[in-house]
């Protein structure tokens, strides 16, 4: 049998999704559903003088309309931060608390303070606008540079600072800068971002007012999660008393890892009015309170010597959380930021101090890349520059400072396994054509244009695990991942997962390692996730974590399977297990030649008896059935790796910038679906580039979203770029049995600086923040011919 | 959306009838129908008029291009005669929006709205356009008013759009990369006597700039142009363009029309 792993194998989730018969949490309606609409604050930052319902009370339908009261009087808990980060003087990070529905203060433009619950939309629309509020508006802080300057948002946090946090060592930073030859030193913004899933959030909540049990249908990445969060954190319900189930979710990108304030105000509402209460975002509500990604204000620096030896790397940055802490928050730009900021180098010292600030705006939290690509844009940033300022090839200042040997320590955290940077760049390179770059600089030249090529190498931690090292660094649950391998005794097997896809084609992709392992033909496998009534238990799919963690767990179930299989199978063809071997389905005693295959061995497990005879084919005291269920957390992150470069035409007298060219070329050890990981490089590159070139989210003085739409913030689109050149160098990962190590973020973390390197290329090395829209570069370009003019 | 009532005028007498001081024409509901969804606006009665067969159609004559209200920005687009006649006209039709946007909304519609940023109401100006009502004709140049505000009185009807067919022309957005309409879009057209360089998204209201048109019509070549700086005081700043930047476009942008003339 043909291995399936490595195949373009046609995703099994095509047919449901190009036909229209997926089903998304608004598909799913119950009957007697009422229908939910959130009062929500219009102001950035304002107390609640009084809150009157009684006239919203008395309009048509309305069944019920909770406030901020209810929900405290209740002891409904509010919504966490997931890691605690220490301060450098050792002091807890400060975090506010954040009920469901403000009470006193509300503290961002979309912040809710009650639910108006109706018989119809239409009603419960009518009723809210009902809801009088007079509120006492308050100075807003919405700059992540100067929110330390301006007045406390939350009482008792001092300069709105959450913490101020330091991985590494000044001191040994300050003398490697204080031997270096040149300090190349950078000012950037990482902006802030919307991450803008297809499928607007939505919950469903019912309640069984007889067996007490909440069902909670949501549009989370991780329902298992959200379950335990609700539970032990949101006094919601017992655990065993609620049930959560993501069913298809149409994209994520960290913005449906929370928990947010709709699912747990509806699960307590549906409890407290005995009936189902649906909730369906409007793309208003998503602009406004999904959380926002990014949002940093960085000052680096990178001590270097002549010959381009990179000595030293600091790296301040204020990081914008908005106005609560919620569950990656904090870990975003700590320990998902600060490690991977010293790139793909070997730099003997660095330190990396973020302070985190709390404004007037939508939380931030995690959004694809989650720290990485801020991480990434930081250094390679940094060192594009320092190879203009050394003027030392851009790709030869990189390998000269690439590590050459695996593992490779790197400065603050990690120890990666496994990779090949020079290969990789060399294949990059190579794909690119980047000696034959000049004359296509001079073709530019000739149509009155100007052309820049821009490079960036990359690492990220990803996978998200190891427990014991998570835990170690603040979080506040393991991250490990649990599968169930059960055979029916007919011989298809059912695959319970508890990582969930919202676009990453698990129903695929685990199908086809389970079908190797198991040698059963992929047809007969089903993959089953996204609630937490089947299968153990899950952490969720974020941080590229879904096949590095939840598909080993599903190799070692499988494994299991298979010495269990053994076992019966020496019994059935009376030999010793030991003698046994499996391959492509079979079951072989290799002295006799006798073969069971496993199907047959499923159908002995279930049906362990023989007309006539008192006879078992199990083994003395083993259980019959065929299902194992294994839990894994590897011994470490994974970490992807790779070149990139673009090159881009600039218009002079417009500013508008063309990407032209693109190659990734990506190591992301074993590839188990080319198809499907080049579906996740597009994706990735399509927002990385949405960052440098479109996309940003930007508050007014007074905290409205100005980009509150699709008017207003800017999506790329198709034509917005070029045909995308991919490729991969392979070394697997030497941490987990399948060598793989995720390929999810890798286009959102390397873009951003790969194309604002092209572009501040093709600009004569001015700096201009991303992104770099056309009015910025045209003004670029304005100086560019003053300088040129002035030098001529 | 609040409530209203729903009519489905037959003819142009219908639809004059119904109308009100709290009523709208639903031509492409393409504007209409997304600002009630936002609250942004409410009627007691939206009179449907797309199934009024006087107010479709393209006809051409030797002068002229005429083109009926309800007329869809795609029927413009692929309209064979509308593209031997003014091939830039079918040309901005195509750049609306997007396909959904083009196969719903409509010429009459567009230029009743008199967005500051939509298309057709510079190719008004540049063609020199009258605009046919129930109850009059309206020169383009006395159309359209000030921002969203036109000629229009309440509950008149657009019933055509007529083009002056010129011997040159050509339209060039550029476009918004969000909503994509214009940021600045300049409708160049050299017509037997004069030039016209319509211009929509730099100000309020779409406008023939008088210098571009007086420096072309002495000389019509991109160069005559080439380093003209506009005056941008009263040219709209916002998140997507600051006043210096538009002035800047229109200039840019009509000298690509001028050489793609
Ligand atoms: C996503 C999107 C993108 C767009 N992009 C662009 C773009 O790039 N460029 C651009 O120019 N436009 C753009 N538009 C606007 C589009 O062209 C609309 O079609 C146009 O503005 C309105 O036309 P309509 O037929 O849909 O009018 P409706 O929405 O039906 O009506 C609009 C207004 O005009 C009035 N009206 C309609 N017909 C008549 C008539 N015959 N006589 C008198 N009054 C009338 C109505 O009473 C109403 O007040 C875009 C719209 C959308 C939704």
């Amino acid at each position: 049998m043909a291995s399936l792993v490595g195949s373009r194998v046609e995703r099994k989730e095509d047919k449901r999704f190009l036909t229209g018969k997926g089903r998304y949490t608004s598909d799913i309606n119950l009957a007697n559903q009422t229908y939910a609409i959130f009062v929500r604050s219009p102001h950035a930052r304002a107390q609640i003088k009084k809150l009157d319902i009684s006239k919203a009370q008395k309009s048509s339908g309305v069944v019920s309309i909770l406030t901020g009261s209810e929900i405290a009087e209740d002891k409904i808990g509010g919504l966490i931060a997931g890691w605690a980060i220490r301060s450098e003087d050792g002091t807890e990070m400060k975090c506010p608390a954040n009920p469901p529905l403000a009470k006193d203060i509300v503290n961002f433009v979309g912040d809710p303070l009650a639910v108006v619950i109706a018989e119809s939309l239409e009603e419960a629309k009518s009723a809210a606008e009902k809801v009088s509020v007079d509120y006492k508006v308050l100075k807003a802080v919405t700059s992540t540079a100067d929110a330390m300057n301006g007045d406390t948002i939350h009482e008792g946090i001092d300069k709105n600072l959450c913490f101020d946090w330091l991985l590494g060592d000044r001191q040994k930073v300050k003398e490697a800068f204080d031997k270096a030859d040149k300090v190349i030193s950078i000012d950037i913004i990482n902006n802030r971002l919307i991450p803008n899933a297809m499928e607007p959030r939505a919950c469903l909540a019912d309640y069984n007012s007889a067996s007490e049990e909440i069902t909670l249908y949501t549009t989370s990445q991780n329902p298992h999660l959200s379950r335990l969060i609700m539970s032990a954190f949101g006094n919601v319900s017992p655990e065993h008393k609620l049930r959560v189930v993501a069913p298809d979710v149409g994209g994520g990108f960290g913005s449906k890892i929370n928990v947010y304030n709709e699912d747990i105000v509806c699960s307590w509402a549906a409890k407290k009015i005995n009936r189902a209460i649906k909730w369906v975002a409007e793309r208003s509500e998503s602009f406004l309170t999904d959380i926002h990604g990014r949002d940093h204000v960085t000052h680096a620096e990178l001590a270097v010597t002549n010959d381009g030896k990179f000595l030293g790397f600091k790296n301040e940055t204020i990081a914008n959380l908005g106005a609560y802490a919620r569950v990656f928050g904090t870990v975003t730009p700590t320990y998902l930021f600060g490690p991977c900021a010293t790139g793909v180098y070997e730099i003997p010292a660095a330190y990396s101090n973020v302070k985190a600030v709390f404004t007037n705006t939508a939380p931030v939290d995690a959004y694809r890349g989650a720290g990485r690509p801020e991480a990434t844009y930081t250094i390679e940033r940094l060192v594009e520059k320092a190879s203009m300022e050394l003027g030392i090839d851009k790709t030869e200042l990189r390998m000269k400072n690439f590590p050459t040997a695996f593992p490779f320590k790197q400065t603050l955290v990690h120890t990666v396994d496994s990779g090949d940077y020079i290969a990789g760049m060399e294949k990059a390179k190579q794909m690119a054509d980047y000696n034959g770059y000049e004359a296509r600089r001079k073709d530019s030249e000739s149509r009155g244009k100007l052309r820049g090529i821009g490079v960036s190498s990359y690492f990220e931690a990803c996978g998200i695990a190891p427990s014991a090292a998570v835990m170690s660094l603040g979080c506040g649950v393991g991250l490990w991942e649990s599968a169930e391998v059960r055979f029916n005794p007919t011989g298809q097997v059912t695959v319970y997962t508890g990582s969930h896809s919202h676009g990453q084609s698990h129903q695929t992709t685990f199908a086809q390692i389970a079908a190797d392992e198991l040698g059963v033909p992929i047809e007969n496998i089903d993959i089953v996730h996204g609630d937490t009534d089947k299968g153990t238990f899950g952490m969720g799919t974020y941080g590229s974590r879904s096949l590095t963690v939840g598909g080993i767990a599903i190799v070692n179930a499988c494994k299991k399977i298979v010495e269990k299989g053994k076992r019966v199978t020496a019994k059935m063809l009376e030999a010793s297990p030991e003698d046994v071997e499996f391959k492509d389905g079979e079951f072989i005693v290799a002295k006799s030649n006798k073969k069971k295959t496993i199907g047959e061995i499923a159908f002995a497990c279930y049906l362990p008896g023989v007309r006539d005879e008192m006879k078992s084919p199990l083994p003395e005291g083993e259980e019959p059935g065929l299902k194992e269920t294994a839990f894994f957390d590897p011994s470490n992150f994974s970490f992807p790796a790779g070149t990139h470069i673009a090159e881009v035409e600039i218009d002079p007298e417009t500013g508008e910038v063309k990407l032209e060219k693109y190659t990734a070329c990506d190591d992301f050890g074993r590839i188990i679906n080319p198809m499907i990981v080049e579906g996740q490089v597009h994706g990735g590159l399509a927002q990385g580039i949405g960052q440098a070139l479109y996309e940003n989210a930007e508050y007014d003085e007074t905290g409205q979203l100005m980009t509150g739409s699709y008017m207003d913030y800017t999506m790329p689109r198709a034509d917005n770029f070029p045909e995308f050149n991919i490729g991969y160098t392979c070394t697997h990962a030497t941490t987990n049995p399948l060598g793989v190590k995720g390929c999810g973020e890798a286009g959102a973390i390397a873009a951003p600086p790969t194309v604002m390197n092209a572009v501040i290329d093709a600009l004569g090395g001015q700096e201009i923040t991303m992104p770099a829209t056309a009015e910025k570069v045209w003004k670029a370009c304005k100086n560019l011919k003053k300088s040129n003019s002035k030098a001529a | 959306m609040k409530d209203f009532n729903y009519h489905s005028a037959k003819d142009i007498k219908e639809a004059s009838k119904l109308s009100s001081s709290n009523s709208a024409f639903l031509a492409g509901g393409m504007t209409t129908i997304p600002s009630m969804k936002l609250g942004l606006a409410s009627y007691k009665d939206l009179i449907n008029i797309k199934n009024i067969k006087k107010l479709s159609g393209i006809k051409v004559s030797a002068k002229s291009v005429t083109i009926g209200a309800i007329t869809k920005h795609v029927e413009v687009a692929n309209s064979k005669e509308v593209k031997k006649a003014i091939p830039s006209l079918a040309n901005l039709a195509e750049g609306i929006g997007d396909p959904q946007v083009r196969n719903r909304g409509t010429i009459g519609g567009s230029v009743a709205n008199n967005d500051p940023s939509a298309d057709y109401p510079s190719a008004c100006i540049a063609l020199n356009a009258t605009i046919h009502t129930n109850d009059r004709k309206i020169e383009a140049s006395k159309f359209f008013k000030g921002m969203f505000e036109t000629a229009l009185k309440k509950g008149e009807l657009i019933e055509a759009i007529e083009f002056q067919i010129p011997e040159k022309s050509s339209y060039q957005k550029h476009p918004n990369p969000a909503s994509r309409y214009a940021v600045v879009g300049v409708y160049v057209a050299k017509h037997k006597k004069d030039v016209n360089v319509a211009v929509t998204g730099a100000k309020p209201c779409v406008y023939n700039d008088k210098d571009l048109s007086k420096a072309l019509s002495n000389s019509f070549s991109s160069s005559s142009i080439q380093n003209m700086e506009l005056d941008s005081s009263d040219m709209n700043s916002d998140i997507h363009a600051s006043a210096e930047y538009r002035a800047s476009l229109v200039v840019t942008q009509a000298k690509k029309a001028v050489d793609a003339c």
